[in-house]
């Protein structure tokens, strides 16, 4: 920007003089044009990644507003007949109304779910950062080393004792499971250790309030941000799950909508009048937790960064 | 990370102590006795499992003898042609997979950590937003953007006059790593441009000040300072790549190249469930299980050699 109001007003001799060029702008213009082109190459790769990483959804949109014909008639990025309501309409009767209730029981797992889970996660956080006992590191240590395992290694044999306890096909085949979030104790106690001073708890104490009601009263409020996004987390992983329901459900009406869409996926082929419901179906069952990415973006991040720079 | 005495365990030794122990026990053992139901005692029983044989009538119940095995579970699974082939098929695809992911997901951390980028907010955001999409969702997105007739890419490459066939057995291996690296990229971006922000400031500055250029700034300032957030990404991809399942579960309909046993998770699926041979599948679960603390060993090993270099 500097560069040409620099050259204009050096460019005017006006006392005849030979043009005086101060020392450095020969310097600047290029300096300046390697940045501006610098800058231009950043944002412009930037861009591109946004196209690739946006594409798929708003190609969703597109096709969710399209019936079976305009899907394979027309570009994807152009509209067709309106359909967006006839689908969604579809979508909900078909087969009974089938749709609402995975809708429904993904609600159920997630929700009630990750409730119980964050709670149990802060509990176990809190206790790990603030009270001392023999073994307790080893303990954590041994808790965090779940992180490792591979979801998919324990689904078989969660499947036979399941099975043995009599559980499997229920809601408690998935909603137990999904209690159990190493990553959350590990996450409370980085949030206990920085929202709960010691001192608080100590004032409660000589206040003489025993200490679950510490825990409860004073700590759980001091918390709630840590709540959140524990919570979050707990929610984008068993709103994802998709192995646990495959092994541990047989019937269709327990269904999360995950599995249900995934069944309709598999039988495409034998009924491709199926899209524009899958398609759509799709689309509905990813907004829930767009909408709440971009409400709850800053818990989010806090809980990345919390495991990232520890 | 130690966490400190309880302050009030000097005041008032007696009871503030033994309360404080109960409240641990009450906090912690709840999480402690479901940790054990749901993670220790499925891998002990997969150990136990692993040991017998079943002859079975087929459905698992009733009219089975149940035998001690000893390895010989181990040894079926270790020799199984379809398992070896699962194993080839998940090291290609980590060769394909895990540089793509970390080197995609730094390029961009370390593009929107640079002064030169706009918008930064809005780049986080559209990287990130997949990332809300469950896995088995975006599978079913990209198998309909690889659908000839569908799908916009054909349609774009269509114009551009030449055909790529997405589910061929040539291209299988980068459409599914591309269906995992949409979702995962953004995510992984977050966790590195935490750990960037977190560089201290006099630092860059005074990379700067000796003369380095913003992209020499990046790679051996501030590149290094983040190695360890880059081993434990690394780390948890390639847990996450050995268990490979949903991909190509939903892309086996549309590629013939991907057999239902493709993967180790789906040699293992299948073996439990259409062949209801639970001594083979956990034993394959094991030594996935395995594979996955080797992996883990090696890439916290390397990370350490990275440090001290």
């Amino acid at each position: 920007m500097s560069t040409l109001t620099a050259d204009k007003t050096t460019h005017p001799a006006p006392d005849g003089a030979p043009r005086r060029r101060p020392p450095h702008p020969p310097r600047r213009p290029r300096t300046g044009g390697r940045i501006l082109a610098s800058k231009a190459a950043v944002n412009g790769i930037l861009v591109l990644i946004a196209l690739y990483t946006l594409m798929p959804l708003t190609w969703l949109l597109f096709a969710a507003t399209k019936n079976n014909a305009d899907l394979f008639g027309r570009p994807g990025f152009t509209l067709g007949d309106f359909s967006l309501f006839a689908n969604l309409g579809d979508l909900f009767t078909y087969n009974d109304g089938i749709f609402g209730r995975w809708l429904l029981n993904s609600f159920v797992y997630s929700v009630l779910g990750s409730l119980a889970s964050t709670l149990l996660s802060l509990g176990a956080g809190y206790a790990f950062d603030k009270y001392d006992f023999r073994g307790k590191e080893k303990l954590y240590g041994f808790i965090l080393l779940g992180l490792l395992v591979p979801a998919t290694v324990i689904s078989l044999p969660m499947y036979l004792l399941a099975s043995k306890v009599g559980i499997v096909n229920s809601y408690w085949a998935i909603l137990i499971p999904g209690l159990v979030s190493p990553f959350g104790v590990y996450l409370s106690r980085i949030f206990a250790e920085g929202y709960v001073p010691g001192e608080t708890l100590e004032a409660a104490r000589m206040d003489g309030a025993g200490e679950l009601r510490i825990f409860g009263s004073v700590a759980l409020p001091m918390l709630a941000p840590a709540f959140v996004t524990v919570f979050l987390f707990s929610f984008t992983g068993s709103w994802n799950s998709f192995f646990l329901p495959l092994v541990m459900l047989n019937d269709h009406e327990l269904y999360p909508v995950g599995l249900g869409l995934f069944n309709w996926n598999a039988t495409l082929t034998q009924y491709p009048d199926q899209y524009a419901l899958l398609i759509t179906g799709s689309l509905v069952s990813v907004l829930p937790l767009a909408v709440a990415f971009l409400c709850l973006q800053r818990f989010w991040r806090s809980g990345l960064t919390a495991g990232a720079v520890k | 990370m130690t966490a400190p005495f309880a302050p009030s365990s000097t005041r008032r030794p007696g009871r503030g102590r033994r309360g404080q122990r109960t409240a641990a026990a009450l906090l912690i053992g709840p999480f402690v006795l479901l940790f054990l139901a749901v993670m220790v005692v499925p891998i002990g029983y997969a150990a136990y499992l692993s040991l017998f044989r079943e002859q079975s009538s087929g459905l698992g119940f009733g009219g089975t003898r149940t035998f001690f095995s000893g390895i010989d579970n181990y040894v079926r699974a270790l020799t199984a042609p379809a398992l070896q082939k699962g194993f080839l098929h998940i090291a290609a695809y980590c060769a394909v997979y895990i540089p793509v992911m970390i080197g995609g997901a730094l390029v961009l951390a370390l593009l929107i950590d640079s002064t030169l980028a706009r918008a930064k907010r809005f780049f986080q955001l559209a990287a990130f937003l997949p990332h809300a999409v469950p896995g088995l969702i975006a599978a079913i997105i990209w198998v309909f953007l690889y659908t000839p007739g569908l799908s916009p890419i054909h349609q774009f490459l269509d114009w551009a006059g030449t055909r790529v066939d997405f589910f061929g057995d040539d291209a299988i291996l980068f459409s599914m790593a591309n269906a995992t690296a949409w979702q995962w990229i953004g995510y992984n971006m977050v966790i590195f441009y935490a750990a960037l922000q977190a560089i201290p400031r006099e630092t860059l500055e005074a990379a700067i000040v000796d003369g380095s250029g913003a992209l020499r700034t990046a790679l051996s300032v501030k590149l290094p300072m983040i190695r360890s957030s880059v081993v434990l990404t690394t780390l948890f991809t390639c847990i996450g790549a050995i268990q490979l399942f949903t991909e190509p579960e939903t892309f086996r309909y549309d590629a013939t190249g991907l057999s239902p046993e493709w993967s180790p998770t789906m040699f293992i699926y299948q073996a439990a469930f259409s062949k209801h041979d639970y001594g083979i599948a956990a034993a394959a679960s094991l030594i996935l299980a395995l594979l996955g603390a080797l992996l883990s060993f090696v890439v916290t090993r390397l990370g350490n050699r990275w440090k001290e270099a």
